[in-house]
């Protein structure tokens, strides 16, 4: 005697996730339906760390946004800070020196190196395998020394000024260097062994919340996320600056743009961004740190202290700041999570017009919906980690 | 294709519904009227030679009391980059006030989507056709658009319950 | 020798005061409400060479229900404070709360339109750390702070 069970209906559940959540990595907020456990619908809701940049850069001098800018991937903070002296230095029309460039590359590429250290850590930690958190974390203590050595701070270093960098290498710093760019090797070699090919991180992460490459492409994608569906897009290559186009590496791709791909690129990342310190320390040249021009750039102290012409251009730099011509200028540079674009306009004064920040975290996360609509709630969880959202530049 | 290139290659396909041209330590934008905007859009996008598959960025800009002899207040600048010609391009809608309206660029790019609402937020300027114009940095009790250049900077409003948001009903506009 | 050697078991005479502060203080259960910069500089406390689990306070929880010490790290906006305080409000008593960094003290030097200037607007603050953001030695002197202050709780206060 069979028993036929009538259905029953049920109602979709709509499940809220943040802002004040161990996974979301910041204030990120994301409300799902679910019918049963797979996420039919969804929404993102950003802000919550919606701190003013753009206002609070059209009040203060040029050099000053530096500190502000810092603290919108404040993963690898240098990045974003180099990028707002070098939009600057567009604008001026002023070329920093061939040494200024060179160390603007090793500290951005040291930067990103952590920035994919804390994103593969965290991404991981969500997913239960919290040894990797540590390993990577040691790592990044490793680069904050160097980091305080060089400039005094270990996260937000103020460190870039407008025509270069603020002081040159201590001595002894760039062995240490080396021998922290030969530890990478061991640690990435920890963490791949544990990850890349495990089981059951393969399973949770391979095929899931897959966008293609045309929707990738459509939302505008940069970044690990858009090189993982297949396109070689990296700004450092396309349109080099800072010398880039003397180094040699190579732009990871994935084909699948999958979760899996996303997190095993940023290893490949930090592999070639590892390369990039290498051959630049070998590629050192000589020179000045920053520019020797008096009207950008504040002059040497015994000059200041001892000629009235060091005096009197230390004063103007000081009280009325630099003055970009009149006009507007869009810089793009490869961000960590993708291209960071700065689009400035000027009105001839020592402030900005306006500043207007393309964020990549926030185009990258507009596709997040789409992602994950479709799959189950865990899987949402995996792939918010391999986007790489960053509330500080989300929101600025 | 070099900037001047693709000014000459718009010029000669829209001629006088071009506002303004400007150019500026080498690169090059043209202001539009907000009717125009979608078939310039549709136009840099689908013309073979300049093949323009990426909206950038979009952004809004206040000019009120900026000191030159332009008519509008807003500005709405596209960012536009081609990932097989590996060239760049803006594009800037002229708003003259908050009553103009600027049609949406969803159909053609999703990632507008945010995007504007971004600009509506702070600029208070609104999108014809967008289904989801909501505020998506401040919170949902602000008044006002904080950055236009009137409203005073540090003008701090308080937010007195936590906000319920819905899920759209369209998921497309999520 | 005295009272202890008439009974079999050993004991020690101490008051409820001491006893209860020793296991409070020594096994608080951090809750990070962590919104910016500073909440990765906590993770730096966290991890392994600056270890917080020496004092007793690694076991961070992620529910309000199951911690005692906020610790509120990073901007807090007008969007979030409604959440700040409604977590605050979750929380079971005691509790304390430390504010780390320059911007859930004061705002730091966000003085616009978005950023509440200081997390005292919202809720009782017990420790301050200063710095942006501040180092984790820092951190954990905030923690050894709120252990000193609550060495001293008396509690019949508690009632």
């Amino acid at each position: 005697m069979s028993t036929r069970v009538a259905p029953i209906p049920t109602d979709r559940l709509v499940v809220n996730i943040g802002p004040s959540h161990p996974v979301t990595h910041g204030t990120l907020r994301i409300q799902v339906e679910l019918e049963g456990e797979t996420i039919v619908r969804s929404a993102c809701e950003i802000g919550y760390l919606h701190r003013g940049f753009e206002k609070q850069a059209e009040t203060v001098f040029y050099e000053q946004v530096v500190p502000y800018a810092e603290r919108l991937n404040y993963m690898g903070p240098i990045m974003n800070s180099n990028a707002w002296c070098h939009a600057v230095e567009e604008m001026l029309g002023i070329t920093v020196p061939a040494r200024a460039q060179a160390i603007r590359v090793i500290t951005t590429e040291m930067a990103r190196i952590i920035d994919h250290c804390v994103c593969i850590g965290a991404n991981l930690v969500d997913l239960g395998a919290l040894t990797n958190f540590w390993y990577l974390y040691n790592y990044r203590e490793k680069i904050y020394d160097l980091y305080e050595e060089l400039c005094g701070a270990r996260m937000m270093v103020n460190y870039p000024r407008i025509g270069g960098v603020a002081a040159d290498f201590p001595e002894g710093w760039l062995e240490k260097l080396v021998l922290v760019m030969e530890d990478l090797k061991n640690h990435l070699a920890d963490v791949q062994g544990l990850v890349e090919t495990n089981r059951i991180f393969v399973d949770r992460t391979q095929g899931v919340c897959v966008i293609s490459q045309k929707d990738a492409i459509n939302f505008g994608m940069t970044g690990p996320c858009l090189r993982a569906t297949g396109i070689p897009y990296d700004v450092r290559k396309v349109q080099p600056y800072w010398g880039y186009d003397r180094y040699q590496f190579e732009v990871p791709t994935g084909t699948a743009g999958d979760t899996y791909e996303r997190v095993v690129l940023r290893f490949r990342e930090m592999e070639q961004s590892r390369r990039i310190v290498m051959q630049a320390i070998e590629q050192l040249p000589e020179g000045d740190y920053i520019l020797d021009d008096p009207r950008f750039v504040k002059p040497a102290k015994d000059l200041v202290y001892n000629t009235m012409e060091g005096l009197i251009s230390h004063f103007k730099i000081v009280m009325h700041g630099v003055s970009p011509p009149r006009g507007e200028y869009y810089s793009a540079t490869e961000g960590g999570n993708g291209e960071l674009g700065f689009y400035i306009i000027s009105d001839g004064g020592p402030k900005a017009w306006r500043v207007r920040i393309r964020p990549p975290c926030f185009i990258n996360y507009s596709a997040f919906p789409q992602m994950i609509n479709g799959s189950m709630l865990a899987d949402a969880i995996a792939a918010l980690g391999s986007v790489n959202v960053i509330a500080g530049e989300l929101d600025r | 294709m070099q900037q001047a290139d693709i000014t000459a290659r718009l010029q000669a396909r829209f001629g006088d519904r071009i506002v303004a041209s400007s150019e500026f330590r080498g690169q090059s934008a043209l202001t539009i009227r907000p009717a125009d905007l979608i078939e310039v859009a549709t136009f840099l996008r689908d013309e073979p030679e300049l093949d323009f598959t990426m909206l950038m960025d979009l952004g809004g800009v206040d000019y009120l009391d900026y000191g030159d002899d332009r008519e509008w207040r807003y500005e709405v600048a596209y960012q536009f980059y081609s990932i097989s010609k590996n060239h760049r391009f803006r594009i800037k809608v002229a708003v003259e006030d908050e009553s103009v309206q600027v049609p949406t660029l969803h159909s053609l790019w999703r990632n507008a989507n945010w995007m504007e609402r971004e600009v509506f937020d702070q600029f208070g300027v609104v999108f014809s056709g967008h289904k989801n114009l909501r505020r998506i940095l401040n919170h949902e009790d602000f008044v006002g658009h904080p950055l236009r250049k009137d409203y005073p900077i540090n003008r701090r409003q308080r937010l007195s319950r936590p906000i319920e948001h819905l899920i759209p009903d369209d998921p497309e506009w999520a | 020798m005295g009272l202890e050697s008439n009974f079999d078991q050993p004991f020690i005479t101490t008051s409820i005061d001491a006893v209860v502060n020793w296991g409070r203080k020594y096994s608080m259960w951090p809750m990070p409400f962590g919104t910016a910069c500073c909440a990765i500089e906590f993770m730096g406390v966290v991890a392994s060479r600056y270890d917080v689990s020496r004092f007793g306070a690694e076991l961070v929880r992620f529910s309000p229900r199951q911690a005692d010490l906020l610790l509120v790290m990073g901007t807090v906006t007008q969007k979030m404070a409604p959440v700040l305080k409604q977590i605050y409000d979750q929380m079971p008593e005691p509790k304390w709360v430390i504010s780390m960094g320059a911007c859930a003290s004061s705002g730091g030097f966000y003085d616009n339109y978005s950023v509440v200037q200081g997390i005292d607007e919202l809720i009782p603050v017990d420790v301050y750390v200063a710095g942006c953001p501040p180092r984790p030695e820092n951190v954990i002197g905030a923690i050894v702070k709120i252990q000193e202050k609550i060495s001293q709780e008396k509690t019949a206060a508690w009632r």
